[in-house]
């Protein structure tokens, strides 16, 4: 797999969430994404770009375009220097919750992506990839 | 500088004029038919540079074809497995375009050398172009996946229809399996028609699903919450027997969602519920238009 | 200040959300509202989504939140015109948005205020449980 775009933004206001969000829709549309794996995307993205707000103490996101073989995708990287999640199994499963804890982030953006990866321990920070491939 | 591994790279070098021309005969013959002109050309332009590529990548002694200096030619490659995929080939034809450099190659790196080094370096030509073949082979499956893929989107679209049964009202007969590729597909479908008929009420007919698990019931459940989501209420309608004893054995939970046996009925409580209710005419003309 | 603009429409209130959504502008919207809701004796609120290409566990938050106010307030709030992928994506997201009902569009939006109003508080919820 190899990347073929990359920007980094930076995560410490409630803008720099609109700013990630604006960015990943910009290159899901010029790969060529359907409106619904747009909107997919683009809204993991805004839920772990939040995360990393709210509960990573700010970080970085990284949109890259890349492409493996045949296929195109689009991968988005979230890093923080916060926290750390003490049980990454619990916190995928919340869901639903009004506002404690991570809520539908973690969990939300999975089912979102095709591909999802994340790296956390307590005191560590956080790392969390997403990706989407386009689809046919 | 080592001479083995050379040979290659020094046989491509001297006498690509002459073997491009053995190798397109080669391939042309190959084919079985006569090629158009343009065909021809083709052929002549991804031949050449085919071997210009190979020719650069031979030129560091290596056999991997997975690193770097082979990039330019798998790029090549995918391209060529890609497009002759689209256009109907078989994979064999299309492995054929490297494996049929093999003997006008051997035959010139024999002029080239002789002995133990000829019989290595012959050896350890076959093996890479024996890689670089199967590696179009991989590329040309990927491709058809690909194909495949997008005619069963296509095949799905076409499959779920959604038909407006009265004013506000939709039905949406789902026949076969509910996987997750179809339901997207099942919601946009619906959500677009609610959109188009400003519809309230969606009925989901499942008569033709044949089997109800886990999965599918989600499924159900989630094109019915995104109706929700636009306004719209849906009935369930074509709950068989079996499938009802299925979804309490499951525990899944239907307890929002209106469910009803037949279509028929379903309909009759759309109506009802978008304020339309259906009288007899006494007297009348069963046979009047 | 951006502020995001009210409109009354008889006794509903009627907010169009068209920018992207950050924390200050959602609290100023809340802040707005409850005041507008009690100054008007408004009945109804009327949250039109038409313009928002995502809609995120911040932004469902935020509509819970103003439709509890709301409730609070004695008046009922609809969330309209939720475009086919965004809610596609929200029920993948498994943002139920319980208690909130949605309508395809304004009018549609009305029609089912004025059908819960129009019964003076008895009858029907918006969305779908009964009144007691």
């Amino acid at each position: 797999m190899e990347a073929l775009t990359t920007e980094t933004h930076e995560i410490r206001t409630s803008q720099d969430v609109v700013s990630v969000r604006q960015s990943v829709r910009k290159r899901a549309v010029e790969l060529g994404f359907n409106l619904v794996d747009q909107t997919k995307i683009v809204t993991a993205s805004s839920e772990l770009a939040r995360n990393t707000l709210d509960y990573g103490g700010g970080g970085f996101a990284t949109v890259e375009t890349v492409r493996n073989g045949t296929r195109n995708g689009l991968r988005i990287t979230f890093k923080d220097e916060g926290p750390g999640i003490p049980d990454i199994a619990q916190a995928l499963k919340d869901g639903f919750t009004t506002g404690s804890g991570m809520g539908l982030g973690l969990g939300g953006a999975k089912r979102l992506s095709n591909e999802f990866e994340i790296e956390s321990q307590p005191g560590r920070g956080t790392r969390v990839a997403i990706l989407r491939w386009k689809g046919l | 500088m080592p001479k083995i591994g050379k040979l290659l790279y020094e046989t491509l070098r001297k006498d690509e004029q002459g073997l491009l021309k053995e190798w397109i005969a080669l391939q042309a013959k190959a084919s079985g038919r006569r090629m158009s002109a343009a065909e021809e050309r083709q052929l002549e332009a991804q031949s050449t540079e085919f071997l210009a590529t190979l020719r650069q990548a031979t030129q560091e002694d290596g056999d991997d074809i997975s690193k770097p200096e082979w990039s330019a030619v798998r790029d090549f490659l995918t391209q060529l497995s890609t497009s002759r995929a689209r256009a109907g080939s078989t994979p064999v034809e299309t492995a054929m375009f490297i494996f049929s450099l093999k003997e006008p190659l051997f035959t010139r790196m024999r002029v080239n050398s002789d002995g133990q080094e000829l019989a290595d370096e012959i050896w350890k030509a076959t093996i890479l172009l024996d890689r670089l073949g199967l590696f179009t082979t991989e590329a040309f499956q990927k491709t058809r996946e690909e194909v495949i893929a997008r005619q069963q989107q296509e095949l799905l679209e076409l499959s779920t229809p959604v038909v407006r049964l009265w004013d506000n009202v939709l039905a949406l007969p789902l026949i076969g399996t509910l996987d997750s590729a179809r339901t997207q597909v099942v919601m946009q479908n619906l959500l677009e028609a609610i959109v188009e008929t400003r519809s309230d009420i969606a009925v989901i007919d499942i008569t033709g699903v044949p089997t109800v698990d886990t999965l599918v019931a989600q499924h159900l459940l989630k094109t019915v919450a995104a109706a929700r989501l636009m306004g719209a209420d849906c009935i369930i309608s074509g709950i068989r027997p079996q499938i009802a004893q299925t979804i309490i054995h499951l525990g899944v939970n239907l307890e929002d969602v209106t469910t009803k046996a037949t279509l028929a009925d379903a309909f009759a409580v759309a109506l009802k519920r978008t304020g339309y209710a259906v009288t007899k005419v006494k007297n009348s003309n069963r046979n009047a238009a | 200040m951006e502020r995001i603009p009210i409109l009354k429409m008889g006794e509903f209130l009627l907010v169009t959300i068209q920018v992207d959504m950050h924390d200050r502008l959602a609290l100023t919207l809340q802040d707005d509202l409850t005041q507008q809701i009690v100054k008007w004796h408004a009945r109804g609120v009327l949250i039109d989504i038409s313009a928002l290409e995502m809609v995120d566990s911040f932004i469902g938050r935020m509509l819970s939140n103003i439709a509890n106010m709301a409730r609070l307030l004695d008046a009922r709030t609809v969330v309209v015109g939720m475009q086919p992928s965004v809610a596609i994506t929200l029920v993948e997201l498994g943002l139920p948005m319980k208690g909130i009902p949605t309508a395809l569009d304004v009018e549609k939006g009305m029609q089912t205020l004025r059908t819960y109003l129009g019964s003076n508080g008895y009858g029907k919820d918006p969305d779908g449980s009964a009144d007691d």
